[in-house]
């Protein structure tokens, strides 16, 4: 079971917030397939918030079918997960060690660095969703 | 109007002698929402709920609650809602054994194993009197009592206002568990802005009577943004998103907007806004004139 907080001064949505956190609890392995998500009623009890989030981020998490509701029982980490765990990505990791190693010989500190890295990543995304 | 509103208001008003305290107010309340009514001091916030849960008449228009009308279907509506007034009043020299024991005589839904049930886990026990209880038990008794009706839809006004942070969150926890467990509908009013983004997930900007601004709160901030750039004049940009709130500088130009659509454009610098910061924003906009259809002006001649 894990359990979830909140960054009240993130900007994220708290219901992308919850699901970001499923994600990453998968991919460093503290969630198992099978393993059960707190109930909403958990949720709600713990972080004062609405349950119509909870629910939102769950059906978010079923939609991408990284888990499953089951009737009556709760909501489990599915038995498959579609997305590989970060871990098996090393070559991109080690790209992107290289880049970010360019970046800083080019003059740039981190925080110029993360900003291009995120105007960059927007715009890439952007102009596929456009 | 749609039937499958909670509560649904039509051009109301209501007028305490010289004084219009809502006036040519029409709004919408979905079911299954916990809706923030939000605006400032004498908005009329107060006064749209007691006319809901119809503890005062309209001297104008119409609402209906839960599909029907709270003075004409009274006797059927009135044990679906449930409503806690400002600052939860109780009967203060009555202890919670005695208020429980009103509740069942009063109400034909009432559930006496759940309200005792959650005065049991709020540690208080039934001996005591209201009027020893501290501010935030009162609050949670209020609530209890109003949860035991099995209300359809709960009313609350400034719920929180006058509690400590801490029964704040104790009270608001009580609350989003009972929409948990039975799914109720919730219509809070507030002008504290703190904690609402969390709570509820609709809203409703009540300025001066009227709807200043309403929809569900994650859309609310997903539309607006807020635009830094070099100053320019903002004409064309209003003609297609809505500029809510500008100020310039010699050589700057920020915008609050709401966007119709994408809203990429390199020269601007597109930030996220914060709830807070978009609801001032529509509370500071100049006032549009009061409600004046020829009904209003006429009733307000003819006093």
């Amino acid at each position: 079971m894990i359990e979830f907080h909140l960054d009240g001064r993130s900007g994220v949505p708290t219901y992308l917030q919850l699901v970001q956190q499923v994600k990453q609890a998968v991919r460093l392995g503290l969630l198992q397939p099978g393993d059960q998500l707190p109930t909403v009623k958990e949720v709600v009890s713990k972080l004062v918030i609405n349950p119509n989030t909870v629910l939102k981020a769950y059906r978010e998490l079923d939609h991408e079918g990284l888990v499953e509701g089951r009737r009556g029982q709760g909501t489990f980490v599915a038995s498959s997960l579609p997305s590989p765990s970060i871990e098996n990505h090393d070559a991109i990791r080690k790209g992107l060690l290289k880049w970010l190693d360019a970046a800083r010989r080019a003059g740039l500190d981190e925080e110029a660095i993360a900003a291009l890295f995120a105007t960059t990543l927007h715009a890439a995304f952007f102009e596929e969703a456009a | 109007m749609s039937g499958t509103a909670a509560l649904e208001a039509n051009a109301l008003g209501k007028r305490y002698g010289s004084h219009w305290a809502l006036r040519g107010c029409s709004l919408e309340i979905p079911r299954g929402r916990v809706t923030a009514l939000v605006g400032p001091n004498g908005a009329g916030k107060t006064t749209l709920l007691h006319l809901a849960v119809g503890l005062t008449r309209p001297t104008t228009g119409s609402v209906r609650v839960l599909g029907g009308s709270p003075h004409l279907n009274a006797g059927e509506l009135l044990p679906r809602l449930g409503f806690v007034a400002q600052d939860h009043p109780l009967y203060r020299g009555f202890t919670l054994a005695e208020l429980l024991k009103l509740g069942a005589k009063l109400n034909p839904r009432w559930d006496g194993q759940l309200a005792r049930e959650r005065l049991e886990r709020l540690g208080l026990p039934p001996a005591r009197r209201a009027g020893s209880l501290s501010g935030g038990e009162q609050a949670q008794v209020a609530l209890s009592l109003a949860l035991a009706k099995r209300p359809d839809l709960l009313l609350l006004d400034e719920p929180v206002a006058s509690l400590d942070p801490l029964a704040r969150r104790e009270f608001l926890q009580s609350l989003l568990e009972a929409v948990a467990e039975d799914g109720l509908t919730v219509l809070l009013s507030s002008h504290i802005l703190a904690d609402l983004e969390r709570v509820c997930d609709h809203l409703v900007v009540l300025s001066h009577s009227r709807v200043q601004l309403a929809g569900e709160i994650e859309e609310i901030v997903e539309a607006h943004r807020l635009l830094i750039g070099p100053r320019c004049d903002p004409t064309g940009l209003a003609r297609v998103h809505s500029v809510i709130r500008q100020s310039h500088t010699e050589r700057q130009t920020s915008l609050l907007v709401r966007a119709n659509g994408h809203l990429y454009d390199a020269a601007w610098s597109v930030n996220e806004v914060g709830l807070e910061e978009i609801v001032l924003a529509y509370l500071a906009r100049p006032t549009p004139a009061p409600a004046a259809s020829t009904g209003h002006a006429y009733a307000e001649v003819a006093s």
